[in-house]
């Protein structure tokens, strides 16, 4: 018999937990995407029906779920793009000398990330509201006429986006900035020296520097974007014409609104797959350009 | 500790009972007299959250930890009726001096029978009718509220007229199923049929109900929002920024409290009008339930005679502003001299129950989906009614192959 070796049994204590409550669960979900699990099989487990793929090939069908999807990449390419610019240009300003009190202003562009964000939201639905709200009260003031921000089909995703990025961009900011400061000065005084302009330290030396760091900047906010929820959960309640309803929000509904396990498990097994393999392009991106 | 509770077991039933909402936070003042009438009972009280209160039921049926009796919305009962949940209440009833059937309103007690059989005593109830501004109706040359279609649509033409860019005749706030579903009610064809087995959205009743829900938009009487968009109704009532608007009791108190003094004389309650006439509306509103996994069912049964007689009902509306189910009640309280209450009083006369299947909140739910997008012009009326149809079908697939079954045994 094979010794087991020591780095097993130091190992093993973490193994279990997870086995326990990750890959157990997992698995339990995968097999009551196999199933129509809903209220009558709680009453009575004879009511259940194995129906092999059927939850999955119906999903496909659903015209709800596409517009769920579609929502989600919009909120995705459109939102993450931006809460990334967003927090890299926050990040460059705090990172330059021309700012005064960096530290004030670090902690303040954080705050909306620790803040509650049901209370925030509300705050939100009073700025975008269509007639008493500062912001339509700020386009009116250069000539814009109001817009229903939130009841508008066609504005209602870029609200919740605005919104979201607020909320978000200062947890990437403070990662960005540590990759800023960890970027040798002397590299800039050479740059400096070959007679470099500002922009091109930016494209030459900051960017190419800043590459693994936006790399897992960007996984991190791609995986957490797809699951936009709590937003339109507390925002617009996925309205309106459904133009803010997530994936996430119909797993959600189809689950624990209307107890359709079976379907609700094969919503989260197709998302868990979309995320894998959008996150896999940046880490092919960033392989790519290491390799070049 | 759980040694006392042992203790004090054994002498006396403790009687575990779920309440909702504010009903959970006032019930507890009328157990002490509910408990020194019945030695020997002793009643605890758990509040729940409207919003988390399906969740838990269900959580707790499926755990084996359900009370012995439960505050239940009417539209509920039948899920619960379905799991197999609750006791029937009929040998109950029946022997009973309190709960007399025929003092309820018909179409509340009705919502309680799930397949023929009683499962549940209305508690309080809940419908929708008008609400509107006399002052603005007067304005527009009319003395008394409309009581059918056609005189509506007149008042709805007419204030709509007068109103600018801002006002508007009505409100049926989008984001609510309720005045598209009374609306419907009042129609003489079922919503579903085959005993729930099937849709009936594209019979000639729900399209002529649909058709006239979406009339009041495309002809700007109502402007296509959701309440979240109107932020406080009140307020824009209160500034006649619409006339009429479809809603229940809970709004009596609301305005009261809300509206400035001088604005008190400015809005009444009228009966929803119905196609050729005083039309039904929906019955809702919250029954008392006992679990059939009570191993206290008669004390349970007890409680609910308790809080079913007039008096302590009429002190529970006093405490809740919630209507009473029971004509009795009504009549000899402040209720039968309430204004804003008499048009209450007359509609609960005529409320119809929603279809009573496990699934009907979903299809609610996609019925107002469905409406929404013909407000935005996406669908017409046949398009919505047949999209209805086959949305009901799939949801109500599994209910077929259950009957089908049981009917094949």
């Amino acid at each position: 018999m094979r010794t087991i070796g020591p780095a097993w049994c130091f190992v093993a204590p973490a193994l279990l937990v997870i086995a326990a409550f990750f890959f157990l669960p997992v698995l339990a979900a995968l097999a009551l995407s196999l199933t129509d699990f809903d209220i009558y099989a709680l009453a009575d487990f004879r009511n259940l029906r194995l129906v092999g793929f059927r939850n999955y090939v119906q999903l496909l069908q659903t015209p709800l779920f596409w517009q769920a999807v579609g929502n989600t990449l919009y909120f995705v390419v459109v939102g993450v793009p931006l809460s990334i610019a967003v927090s890299f240009g926050a990040a460059l300003l705090l990172h330059s000398r021309l700012v005064k009190f960096p530290a004030f202003f670090r902690t303040a562009l954080f705050a909306p990330v620790v803040t509650t964000l049901v209370a925030v939201a509300v705050i939100w639905r009073y700025l975008f509201h269509p007639h008493y709200g500062w912001l339509n009260y700020a386009l009116g003031r250069v000539g814009i006429p109001p817009i229903d921000w939130l009841g508008d089909p066609h504005w209602a995703m870029p609200a919740i986006i605005v919104f979201a990025v607020w909320k978000n961009f200062g947890y990437n900011m403070i990662i960005l900035l540590a990759g800023l400061q960890s970027i040798p000065d002397q590299l800039y005084e050479a740059a400096r020296i070959d007679g470099a302009s500002r922009w091109r330290q930016l494209r030459h030396v900051t960017l190419p520097l800043l590459v693994p760091i936006v790399t897992m900047v960007s996984i991190l906010t791609i995986a957490g974007y797809f699951q936009l929820f709590a937003e339109p959960y507390v925002m617009t309640q996925g309205g309106p014409l459904q133009s803010t309803l997530s994936v996430l929000y119909f797993m959600y509904e189809e689950g624990f609104k209307w107890w359709n396990l079976g379907s609700a498990s094969a919503v989260a097994f197709v998302l868990f797959l979309f995320i894998f393999c959008v996150t896999a392009v940046p880490r092919w991106l960033a392989r790519r350009e290491s390799a070049a | 500790m759980a040694a006392g509770c042992e203790r004090s077991s054994s002498r006396e039933t403790v009687l575990r009972f779920w309440a909702m909402g504010r009903e959970g936070e006032v019930v507890a003042e009328l157990l002490p007299e509910f408990e020194r009438s019945h030695p020997g009972i002793r009643v605890k009280v758990q509040q729940l959250p409207w919003t988390a209160a399906h969740e838990k039921l269900l959580t707790a049926f499926a755990g084996d930890a359900a009370p012995d009796l439960c505050q239940l919305g009417n539209t509920w009962i039948p899920e619960l009726a379905a799991l197999n949940a609750l006791e029937p209440l009929d040998r109950y009833a029946a022997a009973s001096p309190i709960v007399d059937a025929p003092d309820y309103f018909a179409g509340i007690w009705d919502t309680n029978r799930v397949d023929g059989a009683l499962f549940g005593v209305p508690w309080y109830v809940d419908t929708r009718l008008l609400f509107y501004r006399r002052d603005l109706l007067r304005q527009a040359g009319f003395a008394a509220p409309p009581t059918s279609w056609p005189e509506w649509k007149r008042m709805l033409a007419a204030i709509g007229q007068r109103a600018g860019a801002d006002r508007f005749a009505i409100l049926l706030p989008l984001n609510e199923f309720e005045p598209l579903l009374a609306l419907a009610l009042q129609q003489d064809e079922p919503l579903l049929r085959e005993d729930g087995r099937w849709g009936n959205f594209e019979a000639a009743g729900f399209r002529r109900a649909l058709t006239f829900y979406l009339e009041m938009f495309q002809r700007g009487w109502a402007p296509p929002l959701g309440s979240a968009a109107i932020a406080n109704v009140w307020y824009e009532f209160g500034r006649g920024r619409f006339a009429f608007y479809i809603s229940g009791p809970w709004n009596i108190g609301e305005l009261r409290r809300r509206l400035p003094a001088p604005q008190q004389d400015s809005w009444m309650t009228a009966p929803l009008p119905g196609p050729h006439g005083p039309g039904a509306s929906i019955a809702g509103g919250s029954s008392l339930v006992v679990f059939r996994s009570s191993p206290h069912k008669d004390a349970a049964w007890r409680l609910i005679e308790f809080l079913s007689q007039p008096s302590v009902q009429r002190r529970f509306h006093a405490l809740t502003g919630d209507l009473p189910p029971r004509r009795t009640t009504w009549a000899d309280s402040e209720l039968s001299a309430d204004v804003h209450a008499r048009a209450f009083r007359e509609q609960l006369e005529r409320v119809k129950p929603a279809p009573k299947v496990p699934e009907w909140e979903r299809i609610a739910t996609d019925m107002r989906l469905v409406a929404e997008r013909a407000v935005h012009g996406q669908l017409s009326v046949e398009e919505a009614a047949r999209e209805l149809d086959a949305r009901t079908d799939r949801i109500l697939e599994k209910r077929r192959w259950l009957l089908a079954r049981r009917n094949a045994r």
